[in-house]
């Protein structure tokens, strides 16, 4: 029983969202009668089954973390076809992390749209559970192709979430953000089929592998692809000039939704550590690093963008979206460093600033709902009814996110400057990273003291303030942002030991193609240039 | 003579151009046509990244040639999830005409873009 358990362990993250997402449907929606009757109680099930598997889904993934910290890779076969024929789903200490933190977020955000959300729509808990399928699924698989599945898997749940409560600016924006994306999956398509044409393998551990071997002209063809592939995970995850859809798709989702989504970034960031980061990596032959040169200035470029957008919005949800660009530029900054000390800072900083920007998402929505008809807005209102509680989370979100010691921010940006150091671009670094922190803080402040401090002497718009059950949910995201500040130290050793497993591509390969690694066919049946075998061409 | 890989890559990329015109197009249906023809000139180039082949089956049988199966597995894949997505981009591009009264892509005539309040 046991040795099936820690057999299966791999695909389980995927599967479990999966069925539980089946399950919800044959549970069924409410059908839009939510308050009494016989639709309450089906939504009521729902929540129940939802939240269990959720919490099921953490629990699995933290023994995948306990699992990984030990340093073994983990490779499940599906259907036990050997590795370069079948698919493989890897799970190594970066992919565990990844998870892990997806549960982070998922279970406050399910906690909180069970506290009303999930009723202005039909079928959330269903699409919730789809969304976590694909993202669980991005993060375990070992393989290009399944990598393109699984994303198309979490966009389609993540159209309909981002529609969910529906509403005419809803509509508007989320045609351009699944016109958008649509476009970007065509990209991906091209850039896969590209890398299929010319090294005749879509294994992530096989890739990095045939990769190095192409030299020549095919070089040049194996490096657009990588650079189509740069601009489709760049899309994702928010890398300017690709970063101009995220801002208006998140804030004109409900809450919960744009804290989910603050996970999708993150997906981005995953692939081009994954495909640029070490398939392109340092041992990449011809092909070594193609995304180094336009990675770093870009990634400064979106921290700055992101900043910007932040200090000119005039809603806080939007003032939030622009933030998510900043910080996830941050990130993008110490991936392109290239560095293991870099790319560990890149996921300590990943880890706090997607629980920052998904509680702030989730906050905002709590202070707007208590200031009656301005909403978000950023100007003079009515007070809030809980001005101490919400200034307070907003103070302790604002201090992570701008990175103020001792909180989280401040030890991740402390860890990627230390790694800039030795860097050609370390002043450019050093300056935008610093700057960035300076003009979050200066935003959020303003933000703070227009909704908590510029307040008229009428009576509070709202006349009781937010029910335990939607505060507690915020204040988890943020009391696991502080977490990971108590934690640094084991944290930031994972993070290391991590960014140090990237870089060892021959274990991976080991762990995933077997001990004799390298000498293994291709799917291909004809004769093809491999110059691994040093074959003729007929 | 023209090589059929001549043709093949003229064709798809043609069919891209039209693609991506379209796709610029202020109507979301045009968008949506243009989103289809993209799919098509993709789901070609995957399939023509197993390289041409004429009279090769896709399953060892002999010594005969045979033909690249996994670019044909990974169309069919593609094939299905386009289908689906421009299904829902349909759906969402009536949904989108028929509560904002207009099928421009920014829901409304006249594209002023960057005057929208933000939020529902």
């Amino acid at each position: 029983m046991s040795s099936l358990w820690t057999q299966h362990l791999p695909v389980l993250p995927v599967l479990l969202p999966a069925f539980t997402a089946m399950a919800l449907l044959l549970i069924g929606d409410h059908g839009g009668d939510s308050h009494g009757g016989h639709g309450h109680r089906r939504l009521l099930w729902a929540r129940r089954l939802a939240m269990a598997s959720v919490l099921l889904g953490a629990l699995l993934s933290a023994t995948l973390v306990l699992q990984a910290a030990g340093g073994d890779i983990t490779v499940y076969r599906v259907g036990d076809w050997p590795a370069p024929y079948g698919i493989a789903l890897v799970v190594d200490r970066l992919g565990a992390l990844m998870l892990l933190l997806t549960s982070l977020v998922a279970v406050p955000v399910l906690w909180y749209a069970s506290g009303g959300w999930d009723a202005h729509g039909r079928h959330f808990h269903a699409l919730f559970q789809f969304q976590l399928m694909g993202l669980n699924g991005a993060f375990v698989t070992g393989d290009l192709f399944n990598l393109f599945v699984f994303f198309e898997v979490l966009l389609i749940a993540s159209y309909v979430l981002m529609l969910h409560g529906q509403g005419r600016t809803r509509l508007r924006v989320g045609l351009h953000y699944v016109v958008l994306n649509l476009a970007a999956s065509a990209l991906f398509l091209i850039g896969v089929a590209l890398l299929y044409a010319k090294t005749g393998t879509l294994n992530f551990a096989d890739l990095a592998l045939r990769v190095p071997l192409v030299t020549g002209p095919d070089a040049l063809l194996v490096q657009a692809a990588g650079l189509i592939l740069l601009v489709v995970f760049g899309f994702k995850a928010a890398l300017a000039p690709l970063s101009m859809w995220l801002p208006a798709t998140y804030a004109a989702s409900t809450a919960p939704v744009a804290a989910l989504f603050a996970i999708m970034t993150k997906v981005g960031v995953y692939a081009i550590l994954r495909v640029h980061g070490v398939i392109f990596g340092t041992g990449a032959g011809e092909s070594a690093l193609v995304a180094e040169p336009l990675l770093l200035p870009l990634a400064l470029t979106t921290s700055v963008l992101g900043v910007l957008g932040a200090l000119a919005a005039r809603t806080l949800e939007r003032l939030v979206a622009w933030l998510t660009v900043a910080l996830v530029g941050t990130v993008l900054v110490a991936i392109g460093l290239y560095t293991p000390a870099a790319w560990s800072a890149a996921l300590y900083y990943m880890v706090n600033s997607t629980l920052v920007v998904a509680g702030l998402f989730l906050l905002a929505e709590l202070v707007a709902a208590q200031r009656g008809d301005a909403a978000d807005r950023l100007q003079p209102a009515s007070p809030v009814a809980q001005p101490a509680l919400l200034g307070l989370m907003m103070l302790l979100a604002a201090a992570s996110a701008a990175g103020l010691p001792p909180l989280p921010g401040f030890i991740g940006k402390l860890m990627l400057l230390e790694a800039a150091t030795p860097h050609a671009w370390q002043a450019a670094v050093w300056t935008t990273v610093l700057g960035v922190g300076f003009l979050t803080l200066v935003g959020l402040a303003r933000a703070g003291s227009i909704l908590f401090w510029h307040v008229s002497d009428e009576a509070p718009g709202a006349a009781s303030g937010a029910s335990a059950q939607l505060l507690s949910a915020t204040l988890m995201l943020l009391a696991a942002s502080v977490a990971v500040s108590a934690f640094a130290a084991p944290l930031q050793r994972y993070t290391q030991a991590a960014a140090e497993q990237l870089l060892d591509r021959a274990a991976y390969a080991r762990a995933v193609l077997g001990e004799q690694a390298a000498s293994q066919g291709t799917t291909r049946p004809y004769r093809f240039e491999t110059p691994s075998r040093q074959e003729a061409r007929p | 003579m023209i090589s059929m890989e001549f043709l093949v890559a003229t064709g798809i990329g043609f069919v891209v151009a039209c693609g991506i015109y379209l796709l610029l197009r202020g109507r979301s249906f045009t968008v949506v046509l243009g989103l289809s023809l993209l799919g098509y000139a993709v789901n070609v180039f995957i399939f023509a990244m197993g390289r041409l082949w004429s009279a090769a089956p896709p399953i060892l049988q002999g010594r005969e040639p045979v033909a690249d199966p996994l670019p044909q597995a990974l169309v069919l894949t593609a094939i299905v999830i386009g289908f689906a997505t421009t299904g829902f981009v349909i759906e969402l591009a009536l949904r989108s005409r028929h509560d904002n009264g207009s099928d421009h892509v920014d829901g409304h005539d006249e594209a002023e873009t960057g005057k929208d309040g933000g939020r529902a």
